[in-house]
Parts: C-alpha cells; structure tokens; sequence
C-alpha cells in the first residue's frame, strides 16, 4: 500500500511540474538562470543515478559484474549505438560474468 | 502548366509553391516524430521489465508509465526504492521530481505552441517531454513545431505505454534480476540518458563531480540521499555558473 502511495505521489509530482508549464505566465519563470539550473541539474543527477546503481551494495560500495556491463555500455555510446542494443548489450554482459563465475 | 501560371498569375504561382512547401514541411516533421518516437518506445520495454523484476507490481508499473510519463525520472523513481526500499520513497519521489523540472521548462516554451482549450493544453502537458520538445523546436515553422510536438509525443505515449506492459508480463517470468544482468542494465540505462547531455565542458565537468560526490558519500548516507545532495549541491553551482559564465551554451533537446 505504502509503495503505492509513493508510485502515485511521484507520478503526481511529475505531472503537475509539466502542467505547471502550461498555466504560470511566461514572464515569471522562464529566465536563464531557471534553464540553467534545469539543465545543470538533470546531468548532476543522471550521474549521480549512473554511479550508484553501479556500485552501491547493500554493504556499502563494491565492484561486481555491473562495471564491465557499463564500460561495454559507454564504448557502445561512444560509437552511437541505438539505446536499446546498449541495454541489451550490459545486460548480457553482467549476466554472462555471472553465469561463468567470473565476477559477482 | 506551371509555366503558364507564372506568366498570368505570379501571385498565385508563389501562393501554390509556398503551400507545397508547407506540406513537405508537415511530411517532415510528422516522420521525424514517428521515427523518434518508436525508436524511444522500445526503450520502454526495459523500464517495464526492470520495475517488475525490482519488484513493483504489474499495475504499479503501467501507472508510472502513464502518469508519470518521463523516462528519466521514472527510471530514477524506481532505481532508488529498488536500493532503499519504502524507506527511500522520499528521495526517490523528490529525484523523480527534480528530474521532471526540465519538462516544466519544455512546457514553457511549448505553451504557446499547442494553442488554446483546457483539455488540449492537458494532453499536451502530459505529452511534453524531452523528445516532443526536441522534435518540435528542430522544425523551421510554427505549424510543423505543432505537428511535430503531437505526432512525437503521442507516438511516444502509445509506444511506450505499450512497451512497458510487455517488458512488466516479460519481467513477471524473470525472477532474480542479477542473474539476468537488470541491475547492469539500469546503470546503462542512466548512462544512455546522460550520453546525449555530455556535449560541452560544462556539463562533463558538473557530471564528473557528481559522479565522485556520489562515490564518497555512499558509504556514509543511506540508499537515495547522496542522489539528494548532488541535487542540492548542482542547484547551487548552476547559479554560481550562471553569475560567472552566464552565456555558456545550454542544451534543452536530448534523449
């Protein structure tokens, strides 16, 4: 119950930021400082989200199969590969370290 | 015939060739828009895929989805309770949020776009995304913007919606999400959403600092607060940026 009070409060939240667009006057918000800490904000934080979904345990900080999975992942991005073949691509690199035991 | 036209009536000539040329603008901005849009669809199978095996519900996963309906943030929402648990749910629905902020400032602009009528302006809020807003702002003229915007995002809504519930029935038969690499591909999945943003030293640089920030601050604070501080911390350096450097490119388009 609790987890569904938060899927619809995040959703609501999201929403109402999209539809804030729509009803505050142009004049009020848009400046450049607002785009900018928009833009500044949305990479710190995708970073941020890259880093700990790659190392963070449940002890705390190790390295397992996530980190190959995400070195294939970038060279992947690096030469423009469609998102869905870099998905596709760590995933299997993760589980195929882990199906031959080489890393956790 | 065209010639004859343009020695009667040259008015009508131009009249003709700027309404061909209206059309193949339309034409171009409507298949940019379902290009873009299926291709983004796809993704959506990972996201469904994903949130069922973190364990969330199938219906908790087709919400998020249509209500929410912002990648980034729905894949941070998720990302955070999966490592935090309910616990976390406070910083995950502020994550979600920040993330969302953009789509505020693509509203914006796109207010004026959409044109008028509460309902019209409603679909076009939940629609307004990074891809309709690249898509649209990409074209040359205010009507192609228009297609532009409509076709992208509601090819978007129905791909993605639709890919999320065969990823989530995918997802309800895969069970432990580390043996099939899941956990990996979330990582990849942020990854691919900076990628496209990594376009000038700025934003590398903020990137870089986040990503150490993050690094020490694991260790010492539970799951989804270092998420936080980066946040607070980026708000911050944005303003600072701006008063020092206030003209340095910003990018609003992306993945």
């Amino acid at each position: 119950m609790t987890l569904w009070i938060a899927v619809v409060g995040a959703s609501l939240v999201v929403w109402a930021l999209k539809s804030a667009g729509y009803v505050v006057p142009q004049r009020f918000v848009e400046s450049a400082v607002m785009s900018r800490v928009a833009a500044v904000v949305t990479v710190a934080l995708l970073a941020s989200l890259v880093v700990s979904q790659t190392i963070q345990t449940e002890s705390g900080v190790g390295i397992d199969a996530r980190l190959p999975a995400l070195g294939v992942a970038t060279v992947l991005l690096y030469y423009r590969a469609p998102f869905l073949v870099v998905l596709v691509a760590a995933g299997c690199v993760a589980a195929g370290l882990r199906f031959f035991g080489i890393l956790a | 015939m065209s010639t004859v036209l343009t020695s009667e009536n040259p008015k009508l000539t131009s009249r003709l060739l700027a309404k061909e040329f209206d059309a193949a603008h339309l034409r171009a901005a409507r298949s940019q828009g379902i290009q873009v849009g299926l291709a983004v669809s796809l993704y959506g199978i990972s996201f469904g895929a994903l949130a069922v095996a973190l364990g969330f519900s199938v219906p908790q996963t087709a919400v998020l989805s249509l209500f929410m309906f912002s990648g980034a943030s729905q894949f941070a929402f998720i990302g955070i309770i999966a490592s935090g648990g309910v616990a976390a749910a406070g910083a995950a629905i502020a994550s979600a949020g920040l993330l969302g902020v953009r789509n505020g400032l693509y509203a914006l602009r796109m207010s004026s776009l959409v044109g008028s009528g509460l309902w019209k302006r409603m679909a076009a809020a939940q629609l307004t995304i990074d891809e309709s807003t690249a898509v649209a702002i990409a074209q040359t003229d205010a009507r192609a913007a228009r297609h532009g915007f409509w076709t992208t995002g509601l090819v978007i809504y129905v791909g993605w919606n639709l890919a999320t519930l065969v990823g989530a029935l995918a997802g309800n038969a895969i069970g432990d999400v580390r043996a099939w690499g899941l956990d990996a591909v979330a990582a990849a999945a942020f990854l691919a959403l900076l990628w496209p943003r990594l376009s000038a030293r700025e934003p590398v640089a903020v990137a870089c600092v986040a990503a150490v920030v993050t690094m020490l601050l694991i260790p010492i604070v539970p799951a989804g607060i270092p998420v936080l501080v980066v946040a607070v911390v980026s708000i911050g350096v944005a303003i600072y940026r701006h008063r020092v450097a206030p003209h340095a490119p910003h990018r609003t388009e992306g993945a």
